[in-house]
């Protein structure tokens, strides 16, 4: 209750100087807009629906290249842990990946497949995958080898082995992996869509783009403001449950 | 197979250990850690390995368990070869090595749940009776890293009860735990021993509680890994580990031990 007061006399004041900067006149309304004009914005886009469309579009190629990046990364990565071959191979090219921002692909990415959704499923691809593969083959490499051996006593053997013991074992780790992937599939994807526009779908990251050459600043603003709520929202929706689990079970929180 | 069925004690299981041996080798060295050890434990017979660390009786407890291979020879449960993990022998290790993704429920149910001819309720139920049996039916739903060392170790044993295994192979199990949680640990091993009647093979490197707890105190010398010496210890159950009776027969296990060290001393000096 007491830190719910603090959050909230935080923002308000925070809130408060920015209309006091803005109602000042020592900025010119398009540096700076106001917080009452973001927030006209914010109602009428969503009243006409641009808002609600971009931000699905968005989701969209978010969620499914996140799933993929997933469906890919998490066997990959136990490969890696358990053959030398990934390792060395698989591994090293994780590792190496993982050091470049992904939205450096976007090039490759829209000469590959042109100005298509595909090109930005690539790129959100690449921002998740290579984490994912990595925090896997870590998770597992990490596990204590009593929990097979403990398992093979009690019956457990090949695949039950990897999904009753191996995988859950490997969770604190996958877990950070995962919200790792996360965040560089969101911030890939809007650098993404800043820079490029799809012909297929105008996400936020476009929206926020046509802010800027409509000198449209409470656009881009109110573009920011969404995509930290949505930003928060998947924390809380997505991650904040595995970390509570974790927590009770584990007695720690997520390793990274 | 009916809850009754599942819950009555199986029959205890012969172990003959023929002619082991095992090496190991590191970088520096190769350690022979088994040299043809024979070890014969009778149905429902409660045996202690007893040695100094590096004696390989550890290492014997693994091949009995099917853990690890021996070089040569072979180990016959009920006249069978062993080749690896069944689920008459269960193993208890020294770390508690329940799983912490698990509550103590799940922890127990893991190796049931592999159990074939059980139904899901059947388990559950067989699951509570062996929390019952260790004194943790109140816990069902903790979270392992909530327990002390001593309820994790009964969770292990209840673990390791509960899908109603021949006989029990406990490395140190205890040797983690402060005295008073170990002394009531003694106390409940006997008495679940006695009522479920399982062959007991169970390492230790503390000969008080070699002769506290085994009908048969087996003594180990290392390099090479050798069998010295057997001693039977003639006492009646409930055993108290702090006895006078007790203290005469771990004095003289102990002075034994200390022999082999002492001829192992002069060996290397040779």
């Amino acid at each position: 209750m007491k830190r719910g007061i603090a959050s909230t006399v935080f923002f308000l004041l925070l809130l408060a100087s920015w209309e006091m900067a803005s109602q000042s006149g020592l900025y010119n309304p398009v540096m700076l807009p106001s917080p009452f004009s973001v927030w006209r914005y914010i109602r009428e886009s969503l009243c006409d629906g641009t808002l609600e469309m971009a931000t699905l579009v968005t989701m969209k190629r978010l969620l499914i290249g996140y799933a993929i990046g997933l469906v890919f990364g998490i066997p990959l990565g136990l490969l890696t842990a358990r053959f030398k071959m990934f390792q060395d191979t698989v591994g090293l090219l994780a590792l190496g990946m993982q050091t470049l921002p992904s939205v450096c692909w976007v090039p490759l990415s829209l000469l590959w497949f042109g100005q298509t959704e595909a090109a930005m499923l690539f790129v959100v691809v690449m921002g998740t995958l290579w984490s994912v593969i990595i925090a896997t083959s870590d998770g597992v490499r990490t596990m204590p080898p009593i929990y097979i051996r403990a398992a093979r006593t009690m019956g457990s053997e090949g695949l039950h082995t990897w999904i009753k013991v191996i995988l859950p074992a490997s969770l604190p780790y996958l877990v950070g992996g995962m919200k790792q992937g996360w965040a560089f599939a969101w911030r890939s994807l809007m650098a993404a869509e800043i820079f490029v526009t799809i012909l297929t779908g105008f996400g936020l990251g476009q929206l926020l783009h046509y802010g800027r050459e409509l000198h449209a600043m409470d656009q881009v603003v109110a573009v920011m403001i969404v995509i930290i709520f949505i930003g928060l929202l998947a924390d809380r929706l997505f991650f904040s449950p595995w970390e509570r689990f974790l927590q009770r079970r584990w007695g720690t929180g997520v390793l990274k | 197979m009916s809850l009754a069925h599942e819950l009555i004690n199986t029959t205890a299981e012969r172990i003959d250990a023929v002619e082991i041996s095992k090496t190991f080798t590191t970088k520096r060295r190769t350690v022979l850690a088994l040299d043809r050890v024979n070890l014969k434990v009778a149905e429902g017979e409660f045996v202690c390995l007893v040695g100094p660390s590096g004696c390989g009786k550890s290492t014997l407890l693994n091949i009995i368990a099917g853990l690890e291979q021996p070089d040569s020879g072979q180990v016959l449960a009920n006249g069978e070869p062993v080749s690896e993990p069944g689920r008459d022998r269960m193993v208890m290790f020294q770390e508690h090595a329940l799983f912490p993704w698990l509550d103590v429920m799940g922890n127990v149910l893991f190796g049931l749940n592999l159990k074939p001819g059980l139904k899901d309720k059947e388990r559950e139920e067989v699951a509570k009776y062996y929390l019952h049996l260790v004194g943790l039916e109140k816990l069902h739903h903790a979270n392992v890293h909530e327990l002390s060392g001593g309820m994790k170790q009964r969770v292990a044993l209840a673990r390791a009860l509960a899908p109603n295994p021949r006989v029990l192979l406990m490395d140190e199990p205890f040797a983690s735990l402060d005295a008073l949680t170990r002394e009531q640990l003694y106390g409940d091993i006997q008495r679940i021993w006695e009522a479920r009647r399982k062959t007991i093979i169970f390492v230790t490197h503390n000969v008080r509680e070699a002769a506290c707890l085994g009908d048969r105190v087996v003594l180990f010398s290392r390099n090479p890994g050798r069998i010295r010496a057997e001693f039977a210890v003639n006492l009646p159950r409930a055993r108290d580990i702090n006895s006078v009776q007790l203290a005469h027969y771990s004095t003289e296990i102990m002075a034994a031990l200390k022999g082999f060290t002492a001829e192992e001393g002069k060996e290397v000096s040779e």
